[in-house]
């Protein structure tokens, strides 16, 4: 952890009435900084916020929007809720199954991509709809897909 | 139709921006409150205002906050409930992004009213954008005096925090939203104590839904007795219902309660794609009865929808054609609540698996005449018996799609297969 995000995750202790409510926000750092909770991680916002390691396990295993386990440069996060089925979500996460050759729960060799689906992501009116790490794409075909896949590729 | 209060300047595309909110008639409730009315007063319009909250349970508001102890030496906390994740919703998205003054404005005189200083916005952590936009807002309210200390010289201080969830559907629970904002597992709560004698870190509490909120500024500028005329007799005001699934024109759509289900799905949403038939529709989010065609007639507000076997909810309207197996979709919507289960009460943790397993296999074409009752059996032992109501929720796709739709089930387990020939 660089002593930049560590400064972040102190700089949140004084922010709140009681010091556990920062224990979110500091994930969320933890998050955009390892892109995933890594145990030293933890261990460090276990040790900055002076909450114990068990209790910051507790509340982190509860929430899916943090991944556990190292995952790809870009989350894809397909919602296969009701609305985006019945929008054709199915059909598109196979296709992107088949474009990025992995299936749901995996990541590309290259660790550009994991490909995951999620629960309804609150933007049903614009069906089908996936997330790409903390961006929102609507109104996906496939073509949209390789749009998305390409540009990202490039980066 | 009566015109939009909460979604009027939602096409414009400064909205989000201060000056322009200000512009277009914004933050003038604020001084009219905070220099002109009590918090007694204030709670006084809005019970008057007949509003009931937006979030699915449509409790009134202004009795919600007068349940908030005025004598407490304990400090007082307004939480906006921005955890938007009935599946189906859509709507506070929108108003957050798009115009997220109006729904600081909101915050601003409901803090007053309850005696808060200090304020969460409870927002999904899916919503990025949104909470940078919020963020922003807030920055900018800060600047034009109506946030911060001694606000427009008039000793009332307020500070509003957004605070991103972390993608659990059950957070937006008020008992377990209350717990994710003090930092322990987010397991729900037995009331009573209820929040507004015992919410966020122990204190006296209100939980408000972002659309709810939005409405309190206009309410204050244009009197209880204006908003009282919009609706029906006891669902006052608009509603925003979020049209979803297989319409032509899905959306948000600002229409009075109490406008007909029908109207909804044929006049502002274009009627069903691809010229298919309508078989059935959610009404309120998945957590509500579905209804089949026969029931399109129903107006959209708390007591018809009531009337006709099923929720206003969230005001999600999810729209499916003759093509969709309702077995399928209720299955689909078991796996969603056994997902989210927070693990808390055994009627629901231990339900929503056999729930799950035995609609797996009814769809996988191994299920037995035996298995309707056992999952009727299994929703009489949930329903009723959770802390929460994600309990009870869980039994309502299956209960509902059997009442309307039994022969489906039947279909799938003499046949092994499904009736819905998709064209």
């Amino acid at each position: 952890m660089t002593k930049e995000i560590e400064e972040k995750i102190l700089s949140l202790k004084g922010k709140f009435p009681k010091v556990k409510t920062a224990i979110l926000p500091a994930f969320h750092i933890l998050y955009q900084e390892s892109g995933y909770l890594d145990p030293e991680g933890m261990e460090k916002i276990s040790e900055l916020l002076e909450i114990p390691l068990m209790e910051v396990y507790e509340v982190a295993s509860f929430y899916t929007y943090f991944p556990s386990e190292k995952t790809g440069k870009y989350i894809i996060r397909v919602c296969d809720n009701l609305s985006c089925l019945l929008s054709g979500a199915e059909k598109l996460i196979g296709y992107l199954e088949e474009k990025l050759k992995i299936k749901v729960g995996q990541m590309t060799p290259d660790g550009l991509f994991t490909l995951s689906t999620v629960e309804c992501l609150g933007s049903c009116g614009t069906a089908p709809v996936m997330m790409v790490n903390e961006d929102y794409y609507e109104n996906l075909t496939r073509e949209k897909i390789d749009q998305i896949l390409e540009k990202l590729s490039k980066k | 139709m009566t015109e939009k209060i909460l979604f009027k300047y939602i096409d414009q595309p400064d909205q989000y921006k201060i000056d322009t909110y200000i512009k277009n008639g914004g933050y003038q409730a604020v001084p009219r409150v905070l220099k002109e009315l009590s918090p007694e007063q204030v709670i006084d319009i809005i019970k008057k205002s007949g509003l009931r909250g937006r979030g699915g349970a449509g409790f009134p508001t202004g009795m919600k906050w007068g349940f908030v102890p005025k004598d407490s030496s304990k400090p007082r906390f307004l939480l906006c409930n921005a955890d938007e994740g009935e599946p189906g919703t859509f709507k506070d998205r929108e108003l957050m992004q798009k115009d997220p003054h109006q729904l600081l404005e909101g915050i601003i005189i409901s803090s007053y009213a309850i005696g808060a200083n200090l304020s969460f916005i409870y927002i999904r952590g899916e919503f990025a954008f949104e909470a940078n936009r919020l963020e922003e807002a807030i920055k900018e309210a800060y600047n034009k005096g109506f946030l911060g200390k001694n606000i427009l010289g008039t000793g009332f201080d307020l500070e509003i925090k957004v605070h991103r969830g972390g993608g659990a559907y059950i957070c937006g629970e008020e008992t377990s939203l209350l717990s994710s904002i003090e930092g322990v597992r987010p397991l729900v709560r037995l009331r009573p104590p209820y929040p507004a004698i015992s919410g966020c870190y122990e204190c006296p509490s209100a939980v408000n839904n972002v659309e709810t909120l939005s409405n309190v500024p206009h309410i204050i500028i244009n009197g209880a007795e204006w908003y009282a005329g919009i609706g029906t007799p006891k669902s006052k005001g608009t509603k925003i219902f979020c049209l979803s699934g297989q319409v032509n024109k899905p959306g948000n759509y600002e229409l009075p309660m109490g406008t007909p289900l029908r109207e909804l799905i044929e006049e502002y949403g274009g009627g069903i794609k691809n010229n298919r038939k309508l078989k059935a529709v959610i009404p309120g989010g998945v957590s509500t009865q579905v209804l089949p065609v026969t029931k399109v007639d129903v107006k959209l507000d708390f007591e018809s929808l009531i009337e006709a076997g099923s929720m206003l909810g969230s005001g999600a309207v999810i729209v499916m054609d003759e093509n969709t197996c309702m077995v399928e979709t209720a299955y689909r919507l078991v796996q969603f609540f056994e997902h989210e289960s927070c693990g808390e009460c055994t009627p629901c943790r231990e339900g929503t698996y056999w729930l799950s397993r035995i609609m797996k296999r009814i769809v996988q074409g191994q299920g037995r005449m035996e298995d309707i009752d056992l999952l009727l059996d299994l929703c009489d032992n949930i329903f009723g018996k959770t802390i929460c109501p994600l309990g009870d929720s869980v039994t309502i796709p299956i209960t509902s799609t059997l009442q309307h739709f039994r022969e489906e089930y039947e279909y799938h387990i003499k046949n092994k297969r499904c009736p819905v020939e998709r064209k």
